[in-house]
């Protein structure tokens, strides 16, 4: 071979490895999740020999532990609901008016600052949000709305919001600073306010973008989220039924498959019925994944044309 | 001979620290077409954006001078940039309605100024006829306005921007974006627009300005203007030896 042949061999040969290499890792990533998924439902599927699926999710009870044991998670289904829609009604306005001010409205000095401060705020252990949760927030609702006890839906659901403000504001406020200058000036140049441009014209043209932001920043961290969950909320397995559900104590899912793994015998019946709950939080997470997704995908579309 | 609209004083623009418009006076005339011309770079955008003071939205621009309408200086304090706007509007380079139906796109300023909704439906059908755009789009309003196509995308921006009923439409560039046959639409489209309107156009095809308008005012880099008159006058028998080359296409 010519001298100049050795190096484009080479050069070939140098642009392969790092394709394969990239490809390496995104590949271990999707072999890893099948595993976990296929893991999942190896350890979780026994428990369908014992329990229909659709009691399972419906039950009313759960007394794993019995020797006739009764497996129903609703009452974990139901609270990791109410823990998370009360968390979005927290989060989601403020995540939002943070993306918005940040993106359209602060001066370029202070703007800096402040999403320093805010991805700060997503770095905080969960543990110390559990703490100060513990130490302030479940005394002072206690206090406040004259409770037999602070350990309650309400907690988390404040706790949980605070903590998913951060990523919410930060991918809406990517979706909002897609949105192209054209449409600023369109609307500015029709007289509009910068109010009105901001609700008007920027807002729905990233809303796409800012549900994406809201499903995952926001819901499946929050619903998969497990420590500050388990320190303030109590963890009773009561359904929640009603709005007064938020000022009593409630179990989520995750709480559940924390506090048990423990006590569960390996490859027994409560042990299985631990993984279907996980399985359930994979489902439901990969579900909601899926919806972004689409949504994404057709705001890109819609960003082509 | 028709009024005079707007009496630019001594206007200069500045970007921060750069200087982008130097003492450029001019008076244009009602009903009148009137062209912008200059090499790229010279500050024909920017002379727009502050004759309805969009170059508020853009950090470190500012302007000294004055600019007379309807007796008083745009550019004071105390003017009301939302009524402004209303009376001076504008249709961009690149066609950019808003990501909203046909219909949402043309009630998109009356709504923001407060327009009943019975007397919308009428607004945007005017506005749509008046651009040329009716007959193609009535049986699709709800349509969106990025399916169009870029001819019919200006089209609608233009029928946007008259639906606030302005009295002076400024033109960046309008048709640099789109093809012969577009072009010639949104040409024909200028030339009956001023019966109701002032124009003011800023284009880089020396063709346009000499098909379209009845003055013609040329820029030249340093943001200097050099020569103002009538369009015939300009592009025949220009006083000025650099606007001529310009004209001509020796530079530029
Ligand atoms: N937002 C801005 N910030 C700083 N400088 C700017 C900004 N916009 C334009 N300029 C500068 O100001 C000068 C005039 O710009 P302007 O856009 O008014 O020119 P133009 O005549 O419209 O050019 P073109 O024909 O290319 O559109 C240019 O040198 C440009 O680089
Ligand atoms: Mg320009």
């Amino acid at each position: 071979m010519t001298n100049k042949q050795t190096s484009l061999f080479r050069r070939k040969l140098h642009e392969r490895t790092i394709k394969y290499f990239f490809f390496a890792c995104a590949a271990t990533s999707i072999v890893v999740l099948f595993f976990i998924a296929i893991f999942l439902f190896h350890e979780g599927v026994g428990v369908f020999r014992v329990v229909e699926i659709t009691d399972f999710l419906s039950g009313r009870r759960w007394a794993p532990a019995r020797v006739q044991p009764i497996l129903g998670i609703l009452p974990m289904l139901l609270g990791s609901l109410f823990v998370t829609v009360g968390a979005m009604i927290v989060a989601v306005p403020l995540g939002l008016s943070a993306a918005v001010y940040i993106a359209e409205i602060a001066p370029p000095k202070i703007k800096n600052p402040i999403k320093s401060a805010i991805e700060l705020l997503a770095g905080i252990p969960s543990v110390v949000y559990g703490f100060i949760g513990l130490v302030f927030l479940v005394p002072w609702l206690q206090e406040t709305f004259n409770l037999p006890t602070g350990f309650t839906a309400l907690t988390g659901s404040l706790l949980l919001g605070v903590m998913a403000v951060p990523i919410i504001a930060s991918i809406s406020e990517d979706a909002i600073y897609a949105v192209p200058r054209d449409f600023r000036e369109a609307s500015y140049a029709l007289g509009a306010t910068k109010w009105q441009t901001i609700t008007r014209a920027v807002l729905p043209a990233s809303i796409s973008g800012i549900s994406a932001a809201i499903i995952l920043g926001g819901m499946s961290r929050v619903i998969g989220e497990t420590m500050t969950v388990l320190m303030v909320t109590g963890n009773a397995p009561i359904i929640p039924d009603s709005i007064c559900s938020f000022l009593r104590p409630v179990r989520t899912m995750t709480a559940s498959v924390a506090l048990e793994m423990g006590e569960a015998a390996k490859g027994g019946i409560h042990y299985s019925a631990l993984f279907a709950i996980g399985l359930v939080l994979f489902t439901i997470t990969f579900l909601l994944n899926l919806i972004a997704d689409f949504i994404l995908h057709r705001y890109k579309e819609a960003q082509k044309r | 001979m028709s009024a005079t609209m707007l009496t630019v004083k001594e206007l200069n623009f500045y970007y921060s620290k750069t200087q982008v418009l130097r003492d450029v006076n001019i008076e244009i005339p009602g009903n009148e077409v009137t062209a912008i011309i200059g090499p790229s770079g010279c500050g024909k955008s920017s002379f727009l954006k502050a004759l309805n003071r969009l170059y508020e939205i853009i950090p470190g621009a500012r302007v000294t001078g004055e600019i007379i309408y309807n007796g008083g200086n745009l550019l004071s304090r105390d003017v009301d940039v939302v009524g402004l706007r209303k009376e001076i509007g504008m249709v961009f380079q690149r066609p950019n309605p808003f990501p909203k139906s046909i219909y949402a796109n043309v009630a998109y300023g009356p709504r923001l100024h407060g327009v009943k909704r019975k007397e919308l439906d009428r607004i945007v059908e005017e506005s749509l006829r008046k651009a040329g755009l009716w007959d193609e789009v009535k049986d699709k309003l709800n349509k969106s306005g990025l399916d169009l196509s870029g001819g019919e995308q200006q089209r609608l921006c233009i029928a946007r921007c008259l639906a606030v009923e302005p009295k002076i439409i400024l033109m960046d560039e309008p048709c640099s974006a789109l093809d012969p046959i577009a072009t010639a639409k949104i040409e024909d489209l200028i030339y009956n627009l001023k019966q109701d309107y002032t124009v003011i156009i800023v284009t880089h095809n020396m063709q346009q300005a000499a098909r379209v308008s009845d003055k013609t005012a040329v820029f030249l880099t340093g943001g200097k203007m050099v020569e103002y008159g009538e369009t015939v006058k300009i592009f025949e028998n220009p006083e000025n030896k650099i606007v001529e080359d310009y004209i001509t296409g020796k530079f530029g």
